[in-house]
């Protein structure tokens, strides 16, 4: 029988199993082949914060969402189309955020009455009208891929745990995708073991055939790939993408990279990631603790390094007193800040935007830092970069704010040739004619002279230094002008931050602001709310301190200023406070990111009927 | 045995006196301080490492110990209390081409710093550690520390403190660090001579020293520095000697099983071959600790010298090692293969 090929716009698709049952890579593997065709994307992983919680549970559920578009999109999805359930668990925690009449592919073998009690199921809800309203498909995954590799040499649990490539090869069936790329990834994993590269490969062969040859699947879909700026692409996470930025930055500047570390979720990958790249000069430094992370980081910085420390919020507070060192000695470092829920251990595997107030405020003394924010996995590429190159320019400190949301995200990032990155011009100080370590250049930038330069051999520390020389001086007035001279500093950065780009209207009736990790969802609710007619502009940061030139100009241009933060309102209170503009705050402290239906219905409240004119 | 003292052989072309060594800050410690004497045995002994001055780096943490980068004419970092070891080590793996030597003290180093301290000791970072141990907190003006004395009156213990102290020795012995060594700020010839070997150890070389606060713990070393006292209370640890002290080193230590004892030589029943030779180069810790125990017994004279070095791979050499061999392996990396290596696609 021909089967019917639909063409759609965008769909999304939730892998949910047990956490050892391969759904993050099911998901990637989905992921780069559909990254391949050209559609753009956009990925979300929700694992559970305990490493293993026992098979079967409803705290071992593991899921990984996929949004893949022939248009441009920014958020992996507020509610999937496509659920596949690898177990009852799976299901009974994913069923929630489905949309109406979702399509829900179930491994029917694993509905066993073992199962359907771990997962609190009191009646089967194949057999019961749980699932009425939705499109469900049994399909046998577990008793199918043990039937298709019945006749080979290895053990049952062995089969058994090729049951995601079945899942896998019938999505590629549903999606009308190849099966190469997995069959070349999967040569490559196995290249040491043949059987095992064999029985994947046929158990995703046959899940493939299985969509083709049963009669319950009657439609296969397509979408068209995505017209995107044209280049060369490739899909990063949050994590690896400042990891990759870091380096880049190294490249062009010409210097080595140091990471000072301490592991932390949902930041580790920075370091797990950096430190495969030691044959690009990169040295990582897994250190006894946080404090040692930032400490050496700014040793390395001293030395001449591009030295960069990554964390989360409870390791910003731990840093915060090394910060302030890096400020008075005036060092350029970079602190990667993967938010997380807090206060206190918080929510370490979910996603927040609570550091804001710290990387403004927390650390004791008129103590200025530059911040940074990232608005997409991709941008975290470029955040990084952007925050070495400040860092080095104007000898301070940067925090780089990301989050969990973005971490462990994933899109296409566009790679720039290596001529078409910024410069990053290094000049450490050489001639030792008229050296003073505190003497500043226009931007009020002391020199960076390393240690090993003859002649140049001088002292720094924490305490006040005497303008020019860098003596100790415990002067009242040269106190102040040092002061001064450290707030100006940073407030000159400004020169180098592009002007915020208002999207839209350039002034009206409303305008949404965002900042790091709610772009996606704002950029949709914006859009989906303008093709029904309403005007409403938006702007997002990727700079918070020092904020755009044009910024205050921009707020003032909107009679209505909407703020949506996975907070209880960080930038609101910094906005008020600095342009005296009352912003609407939009506030959700949930552990998870924005829904785009969300932010619209938010912005259709803030219009009050008033369709933004 | 003395054969595996390693020389450095690399010596600068220039030639340094002591005066190349200070810097043109007025040195503030109070008067009588030990620090001084520190700081005088350091430069005189910094032409004999081996260094250009461009490359050694003075790191140090807070306190009164923590003020001696400012005097070496060096390159030299103050950093926040605590984080001497942490910072030094950032210097140090970032370029190992340096000379990295920090300045520290009692409640800097085994206070709220034990954490760097234990650690740089178990990496073997190729650091040189001095720690100068007055056994109190000077710089916020006399409260006790983690080696001031059980029952130590200080301001912060007006009825004597009731915690046990740490031993720097059998600390830093315990952590892994591959020279440890004590001297005396009142023992300038030691003191050099300990630094000087210091300065040539290829691994974390640690340095107890002995040094006197005159405003808030004056004379708690007295039975070690004072004329009529030090003979009978100082023993020192000499390479291939026996442990011998007294004004006419008629006395001795001996080993009764696993414990020290002091024996008379001049007694008729012992002579200077039952004593414990001392082997600086014994790996095994068993040593040290049996060394170090003697300040912990009342009546023993205190070691000083060096208590135990030997050659293990260091930190920094063996993640420049570990880089090299990747090099060679798989090339620099370039920009290219960074971002290109994974799965790609092109958009037309």
């Amino acid at each position: 029988m021909e089967k019917e090929i639909q063409i759609i716009e965008d769909v999304t698709v939730r892998f949910a199993g047990d956490s050892g049952d391969g759904m993050q890579l099911t998901g990637s593997q989905f992921t780069d082949t559909t990254a391949a065709l050209g559609n753009d994307l956009s990925t979300m992983p929700d694992f559970p914060a305990e490493i293993r919680a026992p098979a079967g549970s409803l705290a071992g559920v593991s899921g990984f969402q996929l949004h893949f578009s022939s248009e441009d999109i920014a958020t992996p999805g507020d509610t999937p189309d496509v659920l596949i359930a690898m177990n009852p668990a799976a299901l009974k925690v994913n069923l929630k955020d489905l949309k109406p009449n979702a399509t829900i592919i179930v491994n029917s073998s694993t509905f066993d009455a073992k199962n359907l009690k771990l997962a609190k199921y009191d009646n089967n809800p194949l057999e019961d009208d749980t699932l009425s309203g939705f499109n469900v498909l049994p399909v046998e995954l577990t008793t199918l891929t043990m039937k298709t590799l019945e006749d080979m040499d290895i053990s049952p649990r062995e089969k058994e745990r090729c049951k995601n490539f079945f899942a896998l090869g019938l999505m590629y069936w549903l999606y009308n995708r190849p099966l190469d790329n997995t069959i070349n990834w999967l040569e490559s994993k196995f290249k040491d073991q043949p059987k095992f590269f064999e029985a994947n490969k046929r158990v995703l062969i046959a899940g493939y055939n299985y969509g083709d040859t049963t009669e319950i699947f009657t439609t296969r879909y397509e979408v068209k790939p995505a017209q995107l700026p044209k280049g060369t692409y490739r899909n990063v996470s949050g994590n690896e993408a400042v990891a990759l930025g870091c380096i880049a930055a190294s490249l062009k500047s010409g210097i080595p990279l140091f990471l000072g570390s301490y592991p932390i979720t949902p930041a580790s990958e920075i370091l797990q990631e950096l430190t495969k790249y030691k044959s690009y000069g990169v040295k990582t430094f897994q250190a006894e603790d946080e404090i040692a992370g930032i400490c050496s980081a700014i040793g390395a910085a001293y030395a001449g390094s591009l030295a960069v420390t990554n964390t989360s919020g409870p390791g910003l507070s731990l840093k915060s007193e090394a910060i302030g060192l890096a400020v008075m000695t005036e060092l350029p470092i970079v602190i990667v800040d993967v938010q997380r829920g807090g206060p206190s251990t918080g929510l370490p595997t979910k996603t927040e935007q609570s550091d804001l107030s710290q990387a403004f405020f927390g650390r004791h003394g008129e103590s200025p830092v530059c911040i940074l924010a990232a608005k997409s996995p991709a941008d975290c590429y470029w955040m990084a970069y952007e925050a070495a190159r400040i860092a080095t320019k104007y000898m301070t400190p940067v925090i780089l704010l990301t989050d969990g949301y973005l971490a462990f995200g994933s899109e296409p990032l566009r790679v720039l040739s290596f001529d078409e990155l910024p410069e990053i011009p290094i000049n450490y100080r050489k001639d030792p004619e008229g050296f003073f370590p505190y003497s500043r250049d226009e931007n009020l930038v002391r020199p960076w002279a390393i240690p090993g330069t003859p002649g140049l051999e001088h002292r720094i520390g924490g305490l006040e230094k005497k303008n020019i020389t860098g003596g100790i001086s415990y002067e009242p007035l040269n106190h102040e002008i040092m002061t001064n001279f450290r707030d100006q500093k940073v407030k000159n950065i400004q020169q180098d931050v592009p002007d915020i780009e208002v999207d839209g209207e350039q002034s009206g009736e409303l305008l949404v602001v965002g900042w790091g990790s709610t772009y996606g969802s704002i950029r949709e609710a914006v859009v989906r709310v303008r093709k029904e007619g309403h005007k409403v502009s938006q702007a997002h940061f990727n700079y918070l301190n020092p904020f755009p030139k044009n910024l205050e100009k921009v707020l003032k241009s909107f009679k209505k200023v909407l703020l949506p933060e996975i907070n209880l309102g960080q930038l609101a209170f910094v906005l008020r406070s600095t342009f005296l503009v009352d912003v609407i705050q939009y506030n959700k402290v949930q552990g998870q990111p924005f829904k785009v239906a969300e932010i619209q219905s938010k912005i259709m409240e803030t219009l009050g009927g008033k369709n933004g004119k | 045995m003395e054969n595996k003292i390693v020389e450095n052989s690399i010596t600068p072309a220039v030639k340094y006196t002591s005066k190349d060594f200070s810097s043109d800050i007025d040195v503030k410690w109070c008067p009588g301080c030990g620090d001084y004497s520190i700081l005088a045995q350091v430069q005189r002994t910094s032409p004999d490492f081996g260094e250009l001055k461009e490359n050694m780096v003075w790191v140090s943490g807070i306190g009164c110990s923590s003020r001696f980068p400012y005097y070496m004419n060096t390159y030299g970092f103050h950093g926040i209390h605590g984080r001497a070891a942490a910072i030094a080590s950032g210097v140090k793996i970032a370029n190992p081409k340096l000379q990295v030597w920090v300045a520290t003290g009692d409640g800097d180093m085994l206070s709220i710093g034990g954490n760097h301290f234990i650690h740089a000791c178990r990496k073997n970072i190729n650091l040189k550690i001095l720690l100068f141990n007055n056994k109190i907190y000077g710089l916020t003006k006399g409260q006790y520390s983690p080696t001031s004395d059980k029952g130590q009156v200080t301001k912060s213990s007006p009825h004597g403190t009731v915690d046990w102290p740490f031993n720097a020795i059998k600390l830093a012995t315990g952590a892994g660090a591959t020279f440890v060594a004590r001297s005396i700020d009142r023992d300038p010839k030691h003191l050099q001579e300990v630094i000087s070997r210091a300065s040539k150890h290829k691994g974390l070389a640690f340095i107890e020293v002995y040094q006197n606060c005159p405003i808030f713990n004056d004379g708690v070393y007295s039975l070690v520095t004072e004329k009529e006292t030090k003979a009978d209370n100082v023993v020192v640890l000499e390479h291939g000697k026996p442990l011998l002290f007294g004004p006419k080193k008629t006395k001795g230590i001996k080993l009764d099983g696993m414990n020290p004892v002091i024996i008379d030589l001049e007694d008729g029943k012992h002579s200077i071959s039952d004593c414990l030779v001392h082997d600086e180069f014994d790996e095994n810790p068993t040593r040290v600790f049996l060394l170090g125990r003697f300040t912990d017994i009342p009546g023993f004279p205190t070691p000083i010298g060096v208590f135990r070095q030997f050659s293990k791979p260091s930190y920094d050499k063996e993640y420049e090692a570990q880089v090299e061999s990747l090099v060679k392996k798989n090339g620099k990396g370039t920009y290219e293969q960074l971002m290109l290596s994974s799965n790609t696609w092109e958009v037309r």
